[in-house]
């Protein structure tokens, strides 16, 4: 029995990673955080919209996107190099500006390529929407597992790494440094740009965002093309389901998606508090998930995950308006008419 | 106001019933025209060469039967469905180059009302088409959006979660918010399913007032006794438009039971209501 619980040291848990072992786990932390952060804020508007499922078929079909790219950009590079020095780079080794460059058009053009295929099977047969959503990621990551294995010396993914990534890699990545001054690992500084510019996206386009995601209609009234936005959207999703892919995944990224915003909105209904608690979960769940591996000596972005999920489950019990406590200690107090008058007035909201 | 040939052309050889109504005004005058629409869900046509011209300052019923094309009309004139034939003009100019000045209050199904936004931010939506990219709403925009709430009496609700608010206080919501476009031309999808008669009475009130600032209303409507009083025009619809024109002149029986085909168990009634008028 006791071989089945790790032991249990405080130091080692706790108080190593924060001091000691800070250069290492701080990245850890820094990189599960961001991951959660851009992840949880785009995927409130995936909540809003009823899309939970598009971003799963997004974070799945981005990978014969990452696959094509890579094979592309490989293409492009021996070209160049064969050009140059006569002789032909393997590459592969590190991923250059080139293949950083490529992967994001790869994972955009998939994106778009998702959203419109789930449409067009939706709207021109008699298929409902989730089952083309199950046709449309299913092909789609069929046709980059199948791409990966066929071209598995051309194409540096791991197929491990696709399921469900590694955070703890960031932490023997070389350093992305500007005019000779390292700054943080290279897949940080790239999670934190895409962080950054995704909160600024929304703060910049809070209005257009939240009124074609309510009501289309009106926002179309308004010039907003509610299609664009949509689209545009799904483009984005999938810039930061790639720049979180190593991290994270195919299969984690989208409890990553959905856990903050569904934890967020079981606490406040104003969308601005939403999306701030939805950040706060992301880093609250970063940080107890990095405890967890420590302890568990386990996958990071798994424990990020059921950490997250365990926050989830808090609020559910706790959460003031609508947890299943207080409903519990409502129904005790109205014991004699308590299922009458639930059905009739549901102890939640004002 | 120099007009378009084609246009002008069209007008002289389309029927008087379309254009009976706004002779003699200017482009810019019509809030609202339509020449030959026709929309189809699945190659299945469900307005079919609908031609209107309507004009301004009054209060317009939209009457025919469930599947009618009522909603469709209405999305259509939005921009929100492709067309298949036809154009749709807004105080001269093609719909999707002056949606600024429509003010709309959709079906109250099409929303979502669980979503996290209170009374005060939906209303406040209605004056993010004037504020454009990149503003925010300011202080002018806040008190407009609560005289707005306090016109439709729902002031004291402005802080309430959208969820928790009754059909009719919702359906209310929706109406202060396409208020707070303040626009020229407002269309309406059964503003009154769900409401109490007591609400429905001081919409109606609120409506006219409108329309004697000048402004144009169009509103779907289910109930046929109480359309003939509310509104100043009919227009009867049925795929077609089977007439258009002063509601004392276009409620008859004939006309009525040519809408709604003959579907005697509605028709009894407002049979009898038709009758009570000639008397
Ligand atoms: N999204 C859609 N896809 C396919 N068919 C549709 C769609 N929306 C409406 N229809 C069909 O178009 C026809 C007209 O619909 P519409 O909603 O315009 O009717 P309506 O006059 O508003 O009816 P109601 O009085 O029930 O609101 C109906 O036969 C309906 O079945
Ligand atoms: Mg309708």
């Amino acid at each position: 029995m006791r071989a089945l619980i790790p032991t249990w040291d405080w130091h080692t848990i706790f108080v190593a990673p924060w001091t000691t072992d800070f250069a290492i786990y701080g990245w850890i932390f820094l990189m599960g955080f961001l991951v959660c952060a851009a992840c949880g804020l785009a995927g409130n508007y995936l909540i809003l919209r009823r899309m939970a499922l598009v971003g799963d078929a997004i974070s799945h079909s981005v990978l014969p996107g990452l696959a094509i790219a890579f094979l592309a950009a490989n293409a492009w590079r021996t070209g160049m190099a064969a050009e140059v020095n006569g002789m032909v780079d393997t590459g592969g080794q590190e991923p250059g500006m080139i293949h950083g460059f490529a992967m994001f058009t790869g994972a955009m053009v998939a994106g778009v390529v998702t959203t419109l295929m789930i449409e067009i099977i939706h709207k021109h047969t008699r298929i409902k929407q989730d089952a083309a959503i199950g046709i449309t990621f299913s092909t789609l990551f069929a046709l980059g597992v199948v791409l990966i294995s066929v071209y598995a010396d051309k194409v540096d993914l791991d197929a491990d790494c696709v399921l469900h990534g590694e955070i703890a890699f960031v932490s023997i990545q070389p350093f992305f440094s500007l005019s000779g001054v390292e700054i943080a690992p290279a897949s940080v500084v790239l999670m934190g740009l895409v962080a950054i510019l995704t909160l600024g996206l929304i703060v910049v386009f809070y209005k257009e965002l939240l009124v074609s995601s309510f009501d289309p209609g009106l926002a179309s009234s308004m010039g907003i093309h509610a299609g664009f936005v949509h689209y545009a959207l799904m483009c984005w999703l999938s810039v930061i389901v790639v720049s979180a892919f190593e991290a994270v995944g195919a299969i984690l990224v989208i409890a990553m998606l959905i856990l903050p915003g569904a934890t967020a909105s079981m606490l406040s209904t104003r969308f601005p508090v939403v999306l701030s608690l939805s950040l706060l979960h992301a880093a609250v769940s970063s940080i107890l998930g990095l405890h967890l591996a420590i302890w568990l000596n386990s996958s990071t972005a798994g424990s990020m995950v059921v950490a997250g999920a365990g926050l989830f489950g808090l609020v559910w019990l706790f959460s003031p308006s609508q947890g299943l406590l207080r409903r519990w200690v409502w129904l005790r107090k109205n014991k004699r008419s308590a299922l009458q008058a639930e059905s009739l007035h549901p102890p939640y909201g004002c | 106001m120099t007009s378009d040939p084609n246009i002008e052309a069209v007008r002289s050889s389309s029927g008087p019933l379309s254009m009976r109504w706004t002779q003699g005004l200017s482009d810019a005058e019509i809030p609202l025209e339509i020449h030959d629409l026709t929309v189809a869900y699945h190659h299945k046509p469900v307005l079919y060469g609908v031609d209107l011209a309507i004009p301004p300052g009054k209060l317009i019923g939209v009457i025919g039967p469930n599947g009618a094309g009522k909603s469709t009309l209405i999305k259509s004139i939005m921009g929100l469905l492709p067309t298949d034939s036809g154009w749709v003009r807004l105080f001269g100019k093609p719909n999707k180059k002056n949606l600024g000045r429509v003010g709309y209050v959709p079906q109250r199904e099409s929303v979502d009302w669980d979503f996290p936004v209170n009374v005060m931010d939906v209303v406040m939506m209605g004056r993010y088409g004037k504020l454009g990219l990149f503003r925010r709403p300011g202080k002018k925009d806040r008190s407009i959006a609560a005289a707005c709430l306090e016109k439709v009496h729902m002031m004291p609700f402005a802080d309430r979660q959208i969820a928790n608010l009754s059909g009719g206080q919702q359906q209310r919501v929706f109406l202060a918010r396409a208020l707070a476009q303040e626009s020229d031309l407002y269309l309406m999808d059964e503003p009154f399913a769900g409401v109490d008669a007591a609400t429905e009475s001081s919409i109606i009130d609120l409506l006219h007032t409108l329309r004697k600032e000048g402004k144009t209303i169009l509103v779907v409507h289910h109930d046929l006794p109480t359309a003939r009083n509310y509104f100043d025009m009919l227009i009867l619809l049925n795929m077609r438009v089977v007439d258009f024109g002063p509601t004392k002149e276009v409620f008859t029986y004939e006309k009525l039971q040519k809408t709604y085909g003959g579907r005697l168990t509605i028709l009894s009634e407002v049979a009898d209501a038709v009758r009570q008028t000639k008397a």
